[in-house]
């Protein structure tokens, strides 16, 4: 019997509970579970979250990083602080859901239930060191969402949407898998820290076997990051997706699957970089590049932000490229504020989309900041941040990542991601001039919920107050890096 | 040293006005007063700031002011403060177009909004201008961008959004060049020194590197600075955001904006990159040459008043990078003094075609004018004193600028300084052309002579022409120090005195 940290396993254990919870209330309640109380304890769970990473970010400062239950789960400064992310992205998403939840159809018990177990996967996947346990992480956070992204009954679009992720997802994590096993067979060892610690000791004759099996990883995890060209599901499931879950979607899945590809690659393939890096700088250039040109060519918001969102997972792949604890840290600094801001984002898209949730065409934003300067200029904020304009936290995001990039040599694979953002600048541009546009089109107020109010404040604020002074971030980000275990 | 107090105040005060303008929108008037009040204030804080200004601050170079905190050690980043000559008549210039744009070319459209991203834009060209650090400069110089933006894509002329979207689009793409550069630039240096990662202006200076590397560098940086200046090839954006402009719009872009390429490409890519400048050179000089006449022959067809004023810029654009790159102190300083010279003629342009758009409407065609030298004599007055500026008339500042440049280039780069000098000749020829094709002739329309208010927009305008044209020393006097000092680190890299 293994011994087990359960301050370690605490965050993941919070949020399985909190879904059984809600489950359970579920079932034995007469009345179904009001989404007021159901957000609440999602919140909480979330909070709870939030406050357990810290106690454990102050156990690594003072102990280092430590590993558990037969060193299949980790607790290191870098889990930690996906954690934490984990922990506000879902505190955002449940206040943004909150509003969708109360006029829509949809029933809040069986979302909360979900979405908390699938965030739980995604803890699982932030501090597993062993490749089944990255597997079992990312099976419970896609089951979950599969289910999410069908949630909207009253749409044929949500179930067609989940329908494709389903069974494109089926197969990226069977990929995965495979990918797993020709690495045991390679190796020996499915632990990630020993697979690094085999292939430190050994020179592998026939390294067929571990090239393939990496390559099978990294098709899996491109898969759920929606890198090019492993993307196409993402645009037609978060078009059909409820918005609330496409919002979950773009922050914690990416959150959890680019923390366990970076584990993967820096704690057990750090010694094939030569063989991955070249593999990266595709992806890289391919997501960057197609990513913000597909964009320019949508009309509907949803889609648009999926392209969006390729493009952002090219530029944190950027700091996967580079591979060292610079690039890690960009990595992660680009997560921990990206999250917020997606998610704010999308909480404007759930308000405009209205109560069916199908209005998400661009021309539905036009002289939204006419009729409504406080919403309009909030996601004006949101859309100059994720261009990457100075004094907000988008533009500290892609710098971190470029500067680890040329760091490491990689001067034109930075260039190349920065022309893919040029080109992004100017849809996030044509978005925020249809904001502004004079002729609005008559259309009613979008009525601005007090949940995803507060949760669209927190991403403009959090995007602001960063911008101006990255410091405390970017010091978290690479202490949390430094603290990686090894 | 003075404190560096001074420079942040110079940044905050804008920054401040600008929340208040926007605090104040609903009442009538209040934000306009509150620009002006702010925008004077601001004009009178950057004399004081040039009275104080000393060059030979021991330990500091001709920098004066100076300030560092670091504010996010993984990324070096700071806030990095200093002024020297050439910064100082940035700063001045910056302060005064202000004012003027404000006073002279009020928007009364949304007026809060408009003045609060105006002061915004103050603000940031401002920090860019007393940047004393790479990193630092490129934040400012990006962030110009938006309140850039909004201007023109709010305020503008019917093709608005396509002006502002390519403005912006061209020096975000350019701006990457810069981007990779910067970093690269700074690794290097981290690497050398194994300390912290910095981007200071003076820790940068020092780098070492070959000059293969350094020209690579230079490229990357000139790109960047090439697109905001413009300089020719890269200046396609810019005819049609100086056109579709609202007024202010276009001084900002033409008398600042544009000032951050030819003051980057002098402080940054000259000023860290020595080593490049043996390569770069006959290739700079050929492009500036090439956009001066370019420039001038465009200037000559077009019929549109504010794309003759862009081309023309074009031009001058021209003469100041062929002044930066010949290596001569004699043309660098002329280079410097045309970026501020060029400044306030071309607000004086920009302002005077404002006032005739307000009496014919917006996009006024040199075809359907004529004669307006009969109703508006005061107009066609103060037209002809920028213009004769701007041909370079001798005792008008421009003449001195210009005069030093070509002089310098000549000394050093015979050939470029004789196409180069065909500019002066092009410009006489399409500015008298215009001239006489709007002010000259008959017509039988009521025009209005310029109001009191236009005249007094106009008169620092004129003022600083013809004081600039006839004692140019105390300007000259600041500006020399700090460019000696550029020269005396470029120097050793084989270049000519």
């Amino acid at each position: 019997m293994p011994s087990i940290d359960y301050l370690a396993i605490l965050p993941a254990l919070v949020l399985l509970g909190a879904s059984v919870l809600t489950l359970m209330l579920s079932a034995l309640l007469r009345h179904s579970l009001s989404a007021r109380v159901a957000t609440s304890l999602s919140v909480l769970a979330g909070l709870v979250v939030l406050a357990t990473s810290v106690a454990q970010w102050v156990d690594v400062a003072r102990h280092g990083a430590s590993s558990t239950i037969d060193h299949a789960v980790v607790l290191d400064g870098f889990s930690v602080v996906a954690t934490g992310v984990i922990g506000v992205s879902l505190v955002m998403a449940s206040l943004i859901a909150h509003d969708w939840l109360v006029r829509g159809p949809v029933s809040a018990s069986h979302f909360y239930t979900l979405s908390l177990a699938a965030s739980a996967g995604a803890l699982v996947m932030v501090q597993a060191n062993d490749l089944v346990v990255i597997f079992l992480g990312l099976e419970i956070l896609s089951i979950g969402l599969y289910v999410l992204a069908a949630l909207d009954r009253h749409r044929s679009a949500s179930a067609e949407a989940a329908l494709k992720y389903f069974l494109l997802g089926g197969f990226a994590s069977a990929i995965f898998i495979y990918g797993a096993a020709l690495v045991y067979g390679a190796t020996g060892t499915t632990n990630l820290s020993a697979i690094g610690y085999f292939l430190a000791g050994n020179v592998l004759l026939a390294p067929g076997l571990l090239v393939a099996g990496g390559a099978l990883l990294l098709v899996g995890f491109a898969f759920k990051v929606a890198a090019v060209p492993f993307h196409l599901w993402s645009p037609d499931v978060y078009e059909g997706a409820p918005t609330p879950v496409t919002g979950f979607m773009a922050s914690v899945v990416k959150v959890g699957a680019f923390a366990a590809l970076l584990r993967v690659l820096v704690s057990a393939l750090s010694s094939q970089l030569t063989t991955w890096r070249p593999i990266i700088w595709v992806l890289v250039a391919l997501s960057t590049l197609v990513g913000a040109s597909m964009a320019l060519v949508q009309r509907n918001v949803k889609r648009m932000l999926a392209y969006s969102s390729i493009n952002h997972a090219g530029f944190i792949l950027l700091g996967v490229w580079a591979g060292t604890v610079r690039g890690s840290a960009g990595a992660l600094f680009y997560l921990m504020t990206y999250a917020p801001v997606v998610l704010a984002s999308f909480g404007v898209l759930a308000l405009v989309g209205g109560a069916r949730d199908d209005s998400h065409d661009i021309d539905r934003f036009r002289g939204l900041a006419r009729r409504q300067p406080v919403l309009g200029a909030a996601l004006a904020v949101l859309l100059l941040s994720q261009l990457g304009v100075p004094l907000t936290t988008g533009f500290y995001a892609k710098y971190g990542v470029l500067l680890a990039a040329v760091d490491a040599g990689g001067g034109p694979i930075a260039l190349i991601a920065l022309i893919g953002a040029a080109i992004a600048a100017y849809f996030y541009l044509r978005w925020v001039l249809a904001l502004y546009a004079e002729e609005p089109i008559e259309t009613d107020r979008v009525s601005v919920g007090r949940a995803s109010g507060l949760a669209i404040a927190l991403g403009v604020v959090a995007t602001l107050l960063f911008g101006l002074w990255p410091g405390p971030l970017a010091a978290l980000a690479q202490h949390a890096t430094l603290l990686f275990h090894p | 040293m003075h404190s560096s107090l001074w420079l942040s105040l110079l940044l905050i005060l804008p920054l401040l006005g600008a929340a208040l303008a926007g605090l104040v929108r609903a009442r009538a008037n209040a934000s306009y007063r509150v620009g002006v009040a702010v925008a004077s204030l601001e004009t009178v804080l950057a004399l004081v700031v040039a009275v104080l200004y000393r060059s030979n601050v021991p330990g500091a170079g001709t920098f004066d002011f100076m300030g560092r905190w670091v504010l996010a050690a993984p990324f070096g980043l700071a806030y990095d403060v200093a002024l020297d000559g050439i910064s100082l008549l940035m700063v001045v210039l910056t302060a005064l177009v202000v004012l003027v744009a404000l006073f002279g070319a009020r928007d009364t459209r949304r007026e809060g909004a408009f003045v609060a991203w105006l002061l915004l834009l103050t603000s940031f060209t401002m920090g860019s201008f007393l940047a004393h650090d790479l990193l630092e400069f490129f934040i400012f110089f990006e962030l110009t961008l938006v309140p850039a933006y909004f201007i023109v894509s709010q305020w503008g002329a019917a093709q608005r959004a396509r002006a502002a979207l390519k403005f912006f689009v061209f020096t975000f793409t350019g701006s990457a060049f810069l981007f990779v550069g910067l970093l690269y630039l700074g690794l290097a240096h981290q690497h050398q020194t194994g300390g912290a990662l910095t981007f200071s202006y003076s820790a940068l200076q020092s780098t070492a590197m070959s000059s293969s590397t350094a020209t690579w560098l230079f490229v990357a940086f000139a790109i960047a600075f090439a697109v905001k200046s413009p300089i020719w090839p890269l200046h396609t954006w810019s005819p049609l955001a100086y056109a579709e402009a609202p007024t202010a719009g276009s001084i900002e872009l033409s008398a600042l904006l544009a000032k951050l390429g030819s003051y980057g490409l002098l402080r940054f890519a000259v000023g860290l990159l020595p080593l490049a400048q043996v390569h770069v050179r006959p290739v700079m000089l050929t492009l500036a040459v090439i956009g001066i006449v370019y420039g001038s022959a465009l200037a000559t067809t077009t019929p549109d008043l504010k794309r003759l004023v862009a081309y023309s810029s074009l031009a001058q654009m021209g003469f100041i990078t062929l002044g930066v790159m010949t290596g001569s102190k004699i043309a660098m300083v002329g280079a410097v003094l045309l970026m501020f010279n060029h400044g306030v003629i071309t607000a004086g342009f920009f302002l005077i075609i404002g006032f005739m758009e307000r009496r014919r409407g917006v996009g006024v065609s040199i075809r359907d004018l004529s004669g307006w030298q009969g109703p508006a004599p005061v107009l066609a007055g103060l037209f002809t004193v920028v213009m004769m500026a701007s041909i370079g008339l001798p005792g008008l500042s421009g003449f001195v600028s210009e005069y030093l440049i070509l002089i310098g280039a000549f000394a050093t780069h015979a050939w470029w300084a004789v196409v180069g000098a065909l500019g002066v000749v092009l410009a006489a020829l399409y500015l008298l052309w215009a001239y006489q094709r709007v002010f000259h002739g008959r017509t039988s329309e009521p025009i209005e002579d310029a109001t009191t208010s236009e005249r007094w927009a106009l008169v620092p305008i004129v003022a600083l022409i013809v004081v600039l044209g006839v004692f140019p020393r105390p300007v000259l006097d600041r500006i020399s120090p700090s460019v000696q000092q550029v020269i005396e680190h470029v120097a050793p890299a084989g270049v000519s005195k």
